[in-house]
């Protein structure tokens, strides 16, 4: 059901697009260190604005006024280009995940999503893999042995998840018949959430979401009681809130890509079509809460720990999980 | 003969440098060219035989690093994340505090030994008190040893819960410290109720404790223990049996008990390996054989043994506190000898006797016999002893801590020596040094 869109149009989208997820990323920080405080008995920000809200404004204001540092050992080529890998990687995987269907605007129809890619979940991936070239990069670039030790972790871990959580999937993609988000969400839409058909591919996934985007307990790369701030270490003032930017921004589009694969997407009752996107949001708020709660909850791992658990247990699970599911899906649901 | 002649003794044959110092000004003198110089010269030496010829990684952490605990400076040799040798550096905390002692009397002093080891000042004061008393053969009375035992207990409890809250942050479980510190904030409301101050808490004086214990205090304290139980069994919900704790500490910074021994470590460290060494049964001070309390013992010898012991210890601290509040003796908080301790303020007014021991204690001090002692004390760190030698005057000749952080960071190094980066870190915090207390 391919939709023609006037360029104009997709303009328009991509930008509310982009505009929305960087909103939204600074006010998941926020809510991040608010719901931080609240698991640990604070209160978290809660003066600047009205309870806190122009705390991000505050953050970014700050964080632009700051000089523009570049150590004397970097790159400096490799040093700015970084972040800008980064956050570039962080907001395409935005435009993959589908918030809707089919709307008109102006006699126009148009897509709720930014577009639909009949390979979209690989491009997600590559992005998703491209991003860490930014921080890895950024780490190599800095000329300091943390930012060095930083980057050489974060490689470890990429090698690490990115290959169950590819496995993890491809459950998802047979049962589908189709790489494209929109066609899974639509398929959910017929059958059931694949959380139900798919619950180990889904804890694989959960699980190597949490390492992909660096989180505790996998937040090794910028494991600041070891590394300082590791890849981190070097970045400061618009060049560091690029880096968390980046880092948020993923958490967003890998749970909105967990929301899509697993839990029906912008699927769910009661809502009218057009406000099917909130059923999104509140499924992608789902995965952010159960990010901070990890994150306030865990301690973090060790690096060979964690490549032990990521090649020696996500991976035959995810291997498992996907051997089953070609099986049960070559036997019963050989459709035409 | 020259002009600047210091006086020195040039006759001194050439000392070697310690291997610390060799290497850390090695490690300084480097210009980045002679770096990179020494780089290429390895890389090229890597080529021809790749085995063993790798320089490694010089990472200097600290004294600025997040997970040294104050101002540890290590000069880490990494391969990898290998720790192939670390040179601790200390001194960036040096106050000179043993120094200043000898320049103030005897009981000014008390005051500069609580900064030592800033989080276990009662500890401080009490090795530091208990030397002098031994040289004036003053015995405390038994309502002051009971409380000195209480407000050591408390003190221990609350220096555990920093320990437990910055080790579980070095391991990245970032909420427990909110945690502890809320305990610990109660206990600090303790302290300065009955001390007056929070942390650098003056109150263990020569013969006994400066003041009594406040009204409503008792309440307070058994409102704190009563709650405390729980709320280690919270922590404990949180990390013992939490397979990524359990995980991080198991194996951790394992050294044979003998070894331990050899390098002087003692509390914690030393009972996780199962060595039964606490003075509090050892050599009983201030009372301590009259209460009823166990020494927790590991088997070990890892950080997760180390966690468990002073888990173990905070209860028995509680245990101990309660002894303390159900049989707290009646009777004097100090004793009456007016040479050495102050008059009671209201009798300043009607005894002229009282007026000029209070002019002569406050302006001159107490003259202390000539001799010295040493007397030691178990800190929630170790054995933290306090040496005091005098000549007969006002002030000591010299006052030496034998600090139980100093003498366990020693243990560091052959701990890391082939651990990862990350398990070094995990040793530091298991360790618990405070750098007030190492450089002192």
């Amino acid at each position: 059901m391919s939709v023609h869109e006037p360029f104009w149009l997709m303009l328009i989208k991509a930008g509310l697009l982009a505009f929305t997820v960087i909103t939204i990323f600074a006010y998941v920080m926020l809510w991040e260190r608010k719901l931080l405080g609240r698991f640990q008995a604070r209160y978290g920000p809660n003066r600047t604005g009205l309870v806190g809200y122009m705390q991000p404004l505050a953050d970014v204001v700050k964080l632009i006024f700051k000089e523009d540092f570049v150590p004397r050992g970097a790159n400096k080529v490799l040093f700015h280009v970084a972040p800008v890998m980064a956050i570039a990687c962080a907001v395409t995987g935005i435009a993959i995940i589908p918030f809707g269907t089919t709307g008109e605007l102006f006699g126009h129809e148009f897509t709720m999503y930014g577009t639909d890619l009949s390979v979209g979940v690989l491009v997600l991936f590559a992005l998703s893999g491209l991003g860490f070239y930014g921080m890895i990069l950024g780490g190599w670039a800095s000329g300091n042995k943390y930012s060095l030790l930083g980057a050489a972790r974060t490689a470890a871990q990429l090698v690490s998840y990115e290959v169950a959580m590819g496995l993890s999937i491809i459950g998802v993609i047979m049962i589908a018949q189709s790489l494209s988000l929109v066609d899974i969400v639509n398929a959910q839409m017929n059958s059931v959430w694949y959380i139900l058909c798919q619950p180990l591919g889904f804890a694989v996934f959960v699980v190597a979401a949490v390492a992909e985007t660096n989180r505790t307990p996998f937040d090794l790369p910028e494991a600041e009681s070891e590394l300082v701030a590791g890849y981190l270490t070097e970045y400061g003032g618009l060049k560091f809130a690029i880096f968390a930017m980046a880092e948020y921004v993923n958490m967003i589009v890998l749970s909105g890509l967990g929301a899509t694969l697993f839990l029906g997407g912008f699927d769910g009752p009661w809502l009218p079509q057009w406000l099917s996107w909130l059923w999104l949001l509140a499924k992608i708020f789902v995965f952010l809460f159960l990010f901070i709660w990890l994150r306030a909850t865990l301690p973090r791992l060790r690096y060979d720990q964690l490549m032990r658990f990521g090649w020696k247990v996500l991976l035959p699970l995810a291997t498992l999980n996907l051997i089953v599911t070609a099986i049960v899906v070559g036997i019963f649901f050989q459709n035409d | 003969m020259s002009n600047v002649d210091l006086g020195r003794d040039t006759s001194l044959p050439h000392q070697e440098l310690p291997e610390t110092e060799r290497i850390v000004r090695e490690v300084e003198a480097r210009t980045p060219a002679e770096a990179a110089a020494r780089t290429a010269e390895h890389e090229r030496r890597a080529a021809e035989d790749p085995v063993g010829a790798r320089d490694p990684l010089v990472l200097n952490m600290g004294p600025h690093h997040p997970s040294t605990h104050g101002v540890l400076r290590l000069v880490t040799e990494l391969d990898g994340e290998v720790v192939r040798d670390i040179h601790p550096v200390i001194g960036y905390l040096h106050t000179g505090i043993e120094k200043q002692c000898e320049n103030k009397t005897f009981w000014q002093a008390i005051t500069l030994v609580t900064r030592m080891d800033y989080l276990s000042p009662f500890f401080n004061t009490h090795a530091y008190t208990q030397s002098v008393e031994k040289l004036l053969s003053l015995d405390v009375p038994p309502r002051a040893q009971w409380i000195r035992v209480m407000l050591s207990e408390l003190n221990r409890i609350t220096s555990h819960l920093v320990w437990l809250g910055t080790s579980g942050l070095e391991l990245g479980a970032i909420s427990v410290m909110f945690y502890t510190f809320r305990e610990r904030d109660r206990a600090l409301d303790l302290f300065e109720m009955i001390a007056g101050e929070r942390m650098n808490t003056r109150y263990f004086q020569v013969g006994g404790c400066a003041e009594d214990i406040p009204p409503g205090f008792e309440d307070l304290l058994r409102r704190f223990v009563d709650e405390m139980p729980s709320r280690i069994d919270e922590y404990e919900g949180l990390l013992r049996a939490n397979p990524i704790w359990v995980e991080r500490t198991k194996g951790i910074g394992i050294l044979p008990a003998e070894q331990l021994i050899d390098l002087g470590v003692t509390g914690p460290p030393l009972r996780a390996a199962g060595v039964d060494l606490d003075l509090r049964k050892a050599r009983p001070y201030s009372g301590y054989e009259h209460f009823d309390f166990s020494v927790p013992l590991g088997t070990q010898g890892d950080a997760y043994d180390r966690f468990l012991v002073r888990m173990a210890e905070m209860r028995q601290s509680v245990r101990i506190i309660e002894q303390c509040l159900d049989g707290m003796p009646e009777g004097p908080s100090i004793v009456d000898d007016r040479k050495v301790v102050l008059p009671p303020r209201g009798e300043l007014a009607t005894s002229m006797e009282s007026l000029i021991h209070h002019f002569k204690l406050v302006t001159e001090g107490f003259t202390v016999p000539e001799g010295e002692a040493y007397s030691a004390v178990e800190s929630p760190r170790g054995e933290i002893g306090c040496y005091v030698a005098s000549d007969g005057g006002p002030k000591p000749l010299r006052v030496h801590m034998r600090d139980a952080s100093f003498v366990n960071l020693q243990a560091l190094r052959p701990m890391a020596r082939g651990a990862l980066l990350s398990d070094m870190v995990a040793m530091i915090g298991s360790l618990d040094n405070v750098m007030g207390g190492v450089d002192r």
